[in-house]
């Protein structure tokens, strides 16, 4: 099964379900909803398939292809998985159906006051559908050149998901993020490019002796310091503004705010991931002296982004534009345990995206579910929600418990891990950033209170619960985030040997602690 | 070593409540019908397994007594390795038994007490969570399990405060006691984060040692001073000790069960099991352990204050609890002197204090849901299974000789004044005002409620409660009048000592010592001041002015007040200026320049027209911020 082109057919599964769906008469609503959620359950099954002969003790990337795509210019059409690239690709397929699935009258004419007249349903789920193959794509790519195209790819969709499903300032929205977006693709691309030459130049000077994009061979290079730097800044604005990080952040309230509930679960969920995946990839390794050189003002903007994003949070009115500022804070956290460069801290801050992924998934999809009711995701205008439809109340509790990392739910394995493995070698941050967990219950708690709790105000009264759709969507979420809570070590397994190849290239070991020996078997007692 | 037999099964100790609170929760209204009953039947048969692994512990010898269970690898990452591990010993069982068994009763209990409300299965099965939750807490052979019973029993205690979410104090109540125990929580993460730094290992074994000292015997001062402050401040947070206290009086919230499980038998005792848990760390501080004393000594008065001006039943005892505590804490802090007493106390504590709320919980069934004692009056004539069981605690918990109170309490007196020195002779002076002042206002409390005249409307009908409500109080009467003594005289010292360590001068029970003839003398003032008050005279129906004390202490002498202007309302500041910043400042502020210094006509166009320049340059602003940053820090 190692030869056949795995990756290269879940990337075309996608979006050949796209074009099908294109060919669907306009009127067959319902049919191409069912044919979207069909492709993506394939995808998603397909995906489960090819993880399960992922060997993780095995070579680093796995279901490699690598074929030419432009070769005068020495770009591949490569695609492998490692570890890391592999959990990411799985969180993605098993939310894409989920959101089809909640994303049901998302799009149609009856949805509401501010519909703007013109808006194709089949548009919409040919949209997330592409958006599929070019996630699947960004993650999978092993040739840099490859990655840059799928990075761009996603803008797409995404743009005109907001510009033409968002909300009363789409435009104003989907515009901000694609200037942002095209921004930091720019610098990139620059970075990109003169890679090229360097790799082109002979051994003796650093390169590899022919111009290649393949990340292998560029991981291997010897670039002199003072170029990797300036390489090394160009992806990481990139990756910074994509994540987000303060203070290239400010698309992603406005985004958030503008764009439909489910379409955001992608945005947020998984297309920032792709910020914080390029700056543990292509930051770290390729530019391994330039990385540690940046370290301390990274770590400082990570502490920053992470009490930053959780005060403002605090302070946020809108649900969509609050759990969009909860995941600044978030991705704080994530960038810490990147730069932090030990273990536990990467491995913890590779599961946060995962982790990161659900549990702000389901905050969106909860709240995309309260929108449906109240036509408002503003918190002022529920109140006492509980009363009236306590499955809802409850699993947006348990969303937001995952949120601010509650033990026992996945994302404080992640937080913690990035915790105790950043302090190992950076007290400072590590204590700095702990406030966050108090922020965290505050934003959480406050929110759900307004929203669910006190007197069941008037506007709220009589509307329904959860219905049997909306429980298939949250179900799944809730059942992954509730066991990974309990049993992260199977997926830690995956993501740890990904890590270790990382910290070998930055050459990076975890400190030793102060006190050794004495170590009692099986930590047994008299 | 490993367990075996019934203790190889322990972790059906959590599984049975976490499997009844996972039945009520998933199955919905379905189980409305049997809810309560499953809910019971989970927490009685733990208490089963519970007295089962007790008695194979005893056939053991009592250095073998500490046995491991090993579940499953939790997180395994570089030399990160932490087992779902957990620990069965002397100390963990004593407390699976008080969990459990109290736990039980007061599941029993709620039959009758929440019989009224529709949501009583969701009831029942936060209960559930919160028994499986705090026996992880016990039961975890390493900080991390530990620290997920600890957030479990977090979330239970949020879950049961706002049980009644609807009442616009009880959400606020519920949150605000989740956020303050997020404050100590993060002294616990940073803890746990240092002690892996130190041992490289997070697992009770390596660290605390047993037979032979552990590698927390190598630390150096200032590391152990660290590490044992910072779980102080879980401690604090968790057993509402200072400065973390604020959340326990609005947590009366709660239904009553609920404030009797958990806010006074169990969760809120958490902390003083953390510290004797992790006595070999603060035993290698001087300035920890003083710390510790000073902690408990301060809360155990201030909570006793608070206690004699509370109106409210409930917080009346919340206050107590929190003083409770403080002598817990007290005793904790002097190490192995103290260790025994601190636990020893504490379960007797645990009877005695869950009858008392049991007891306030039947007075207010009958005064429908009325806390305000100053409406009560005489109700020994129409309650009399309560009045006699409350009667007990009551007793018990002022320290009259020979019940359980009697035992626990001066011992820790003495052991404090056994410290020596000033520190030993202010401690102990603390812990004896403490005495009279509980003696106090437990009196009042008494008193307002039972005796005196009735001050009821006419449209109250008092009446004692059902015997699935009384039964428990009874049996816990019996607990009140007998643990203490049973543990004091029954060799509880030796038991935990395998765990905890044996003092360096063995304490010698006495039955007459100067402190304790002392603290009795003080006892019967104390109780003869209330009588005076509000025994003899006749009780207002309205609370009079007060003393400024009397009004201080009403406010919880101005613990929130303190948090609000010092935390809250900056905290507010802070938010609306980030908010405003963040529009304004981020965005604006390079959009801003960017337009002045473009010539560009205005604000009005750029808003309608130009934004997608205006972004551009404010990006490009940002990203020259982050490249600037990025130059600037790393010039070296």
């Amino acid at each position: 099964m190692s030869d056949f082109p795995w990756l290269s057919v879940l990337i075309g599964l996608p979006l050949v379900g796209a074009l099908l769906l294109i060919a669907i008469p306009r009127e067959r609503e319902t049919l191409v909803k069912q044919f979207a959620l069909g492709v993506s359950l394939v995808v998603a099954a397909l995906t489960g398939a090819v993880a399960a002969g992922f060997d993780a003790g095995g070579a680093r990337f796995q279901f490699e292809e690598k074929y030419w795509w432009i070769k005068e210019f020495g770009v591949h059409w490569a695609l492998g998985v490692d570890g890391v690239a592999l959990t990411l690709i799985l969180m993605s397929v098993i939310l894409v159906p989920l959101v089809i699935l909640a994303s049901w009258h998302e799009a149609d004419r009856s949805g509401g006051s501010d519909v703007p007249a013109k808006r194709s349903v089949k548009t919409y789920f040919a949209l997330l559908l592409t958006l599929e193959a070019a996630m699947i794509g960004v993650f999978a790519a092993t040739d840099v050149f490859l990655f840059y195209v799928f990075f761009e790819a996603m803008l797409v969709p995404v743009y005109f998901i907001i510009g033409s499903y968002g909300g009363a300032q789409r435009s104003y929205a989907a515009v901000k993020f694609l200037l942002y977006s095209l921004f930091g693709g720019l610098l990139m691309l620059v970075a990109v490019i003169w890679l090229y030459p360097l790799s082109a130049k002979s051994a003796a000077d650093g390169g590899v002796g022919h111009g290649t994009f393949m990340f292998d061979e560029l991981s291997k290079m010897n670039i002199d310091p003072t170029t990797a730097k300036w390489l090394f800044l160009g992806f990481f604005v990139a990756f910074a503004i994509k994540a987000p990080m303060f203070p290239v952040h400010t698309w992603l309230p406005d985004a958030a705010q503008q764009s439909p509930a489910g379409a955001l679960v992608l945005i947020v969920g998984v297309l920032d991931k792709v910020g914080t995946y390029g700056m543990l990839r292509f930051c770290l390794e390729l530019f391994p002296g330039a990385s540690k050189w940046a370290t301390p003002a990274v770590l400082a903007f990570a502490v920053v982004s992470i009490i930053y994003g959780a005060i403002l949070a605090i302070g946020q009115v809108d649900m969509k534009r609050l759990i969009a500022y909860t995941s600044i804070s978030h991705f704080g956290f994530i960038v810490l345990g990147v730069f932090a460069m030990t273990s536990q801290a990467q491995s913890g801050a590779a599961l946060y995206m995962v982790n990161h992924g659900f549990s702000t998934g389901a905050l969106f999809l909860i709240v995309g579910f309260m929108i449906v009711r109240r036509r408002s995701a503003k918190i002022s205008d529920f109140g006492g929600m509980q009363k009236v439809a306590p499955v809802l109340a409850g699993t947006f509790l348990v969303a937001g418990l995952s949120s601010l990392s509650l033990p026992g739910l996945s994302p404080f394995v992640s937080e913690f891990l990035v915790v105790v493995g950043t302090f190992s070698r950076y007290e400072w941050a590590a204590v700095a950033s702990i406030i966050a967990i108090v922020l965290a219950a505050i934003y959480i708690l406050w929110m759900y209170q307004r929203t669910m709790g006190g007197p069941t105000v008037p506007a709220v009264e009589g509307m329904k619960d959860l219905s049997a759709r909306e429980k298939w969507v949250i179900a799944p979420i809730i059942a992954i985030i509730v066991a990974m809570g309990f049993f992260p070590q199977p997926v830690l397994h995956v993501i740890n040997p990904s890590v270790d190849h990382t910290l070998a290239r930055v050459d990076r070991h975890d400190p030793a602690p102060d006190i050794t020996g004495n170590v009692a078997e099986n930590g047994a007692r008299p | 070593m490993q367990a075996e037999g019934i203790q190889a099964a322990s972790w059906l100790l959590i599984a049975l409540p976490l499997a009844g609170a996972a039945i009520l929760l998933l199955g919905g209204r379905r189980t409305d019908r049997w809810g309560h009953l499953l809910g019971c039947a989970t927490a009685v048969a733990a208490f089963g397994v519970g007295v089962a692994m007790l008695v194979q512990m005893l056939g053991y010898d009592a250095a073998e007594r500490g046995r491991t269970v090993h579940l499953w690898d939790f997180i395994d990452v570089g030399s990160f390795k932490v087992g779902m591990n957990l620990l069965v010993d002397p100390l963990s069982i004593s407390f699976v038994l008080l969990i459990t068994g109290v736990g039980s009763l007061i599941h029993i209990y709620s039959i009758g007490y929440m019989a009224e409300d529709p949501e009583r299965r969701k009831f029942f099965a936060y209960l559930n969570l919160f028994v499986a939750a705090m026996l992880l807490l016990v039961l975890g052979d390493n900080y991390l399990v530990m620290f997920l019973g600890w957030e479990g029993v977090g979330l239970a205690s949020y879950l049961l405060i706002g049980f009644w979410q609807h009442k616009p104090t009880a959400a606020t109540a519920a949150k605000k006691a989740f956020v303050v125990n997020r404050v100590g929580d993060m002294g616990i993460i940073i803890a746990i984060a240092l002690m892996f730094a130190t041992f490289g290992t997070i697992d009770y074994g390596p660290i605390l040692g047993g037979e032979q000292a552990g590698m927390a015997s190598r630390l150096s001062t200032g590391t152990a001073t660290a590490i044992g402050l910072l779980l102080l401040l879980g401690a604090c947070g968790k057993s509402a000790q200072l400065p973390l206290q604020s959340w326990l009086l609005d947590a009366m919230e709660g239904p009553t069960p609920v404030s009797a499980l958990i806010h006074a038998a169990t969760m809120v005792t958490a902390g003083v099991y953390l510290i004797v848990r992790s006595g070999p760390i603060f035993e290698m501080s001087e300035t920890a352990q003083l710390v510790v004393t000073i902690v408990g000594a301060a809360t155990l008065l201030f909570g006793a204050i608070i206690g004699c001006a509370k109106d409210d039943i409930k917080k009346a005892l919340a206050g107590s609890t929190m003083s409770q505590i403080g002598y817990m804490t007290l005793a904790a802090g002097l190490g192995k002197a103290g260790y025994v007493f601190a636990i020893a106390h504490l379960i007797a504590h645990g009877f005695f204090k869950a009858g008392l709320f049991l007891g306030a919980g039947s007075v207010m069934h009958g005064m429908k849901d009325d806390v305000n004692m100053r409406h009560y009056g005489a109700l020994r004539a129409v309650m009399m299974t309560t009045t006699v069981t409350f009667g007990l605690g009551y007793l018990a918990i002022i320290g009259f000789p020979l019940l359980s109170g009697w035992f626990t309490k001066d011992a820790i007196i003495e052991a404090a004044f056994d410290k020596g020195g000033t520190s030993g002779a202010v401690l102990g002076a603390c812990a004896v005002i403490g005495a009279a002042v509980t003696a106090y206002y437990m009196s009042r409390v008494m008193f307002m409620t039972f005796f005196g005249e009735k001050r009821w409307a006419d449209d109250v009908h008092p009446h004692e409660s059902p015997k699935v409500m009384t039964v428990p109080l009874m049996l816990l009467a019996v607990g009140s009048v007998a643990a203490g003594g049973l543990l004091i005289l029954g060799g509880f010292s030796g038991f935990l000592e395998p765990v905890v360590g044996a003092p360096e001068h063995e304490h010698e029970f006495k039955w007459l010592t100067a402190p304790g003839a002392a603290v009795f003398v003080l006892m019967i003032i104390g109780a003869a001041i209330a009588w005076r008050q509000y025994g003899a005279r006749k009780v207002p129906r309205e609370a009079p002015k007060g003393s400024f004390v009397t009004v201080a202490a009403r406010k919880d002498l101005y613990g929130d007040a303190f948090n609000e202007s010092l935390l809250m309302r900056p905290g507010q500041w802070l938010t609306r200026l980030a908010v405003w910043f963040d529009g304004r400042g981020v965005d604006g502020l390079v959009n801003g320049t960017a337009a002045g210094v473009g010539g560009s006509s205005g604000r009005l166009r750029r808003v309608q027209t130009g934004f997608a320049r205006s972004y551009a340059l404010s990006m490009l602003g940002g990203a020259a911020l982050v490249v600037a940053a990025l130059l600037v820090v790393n010039v070296s």
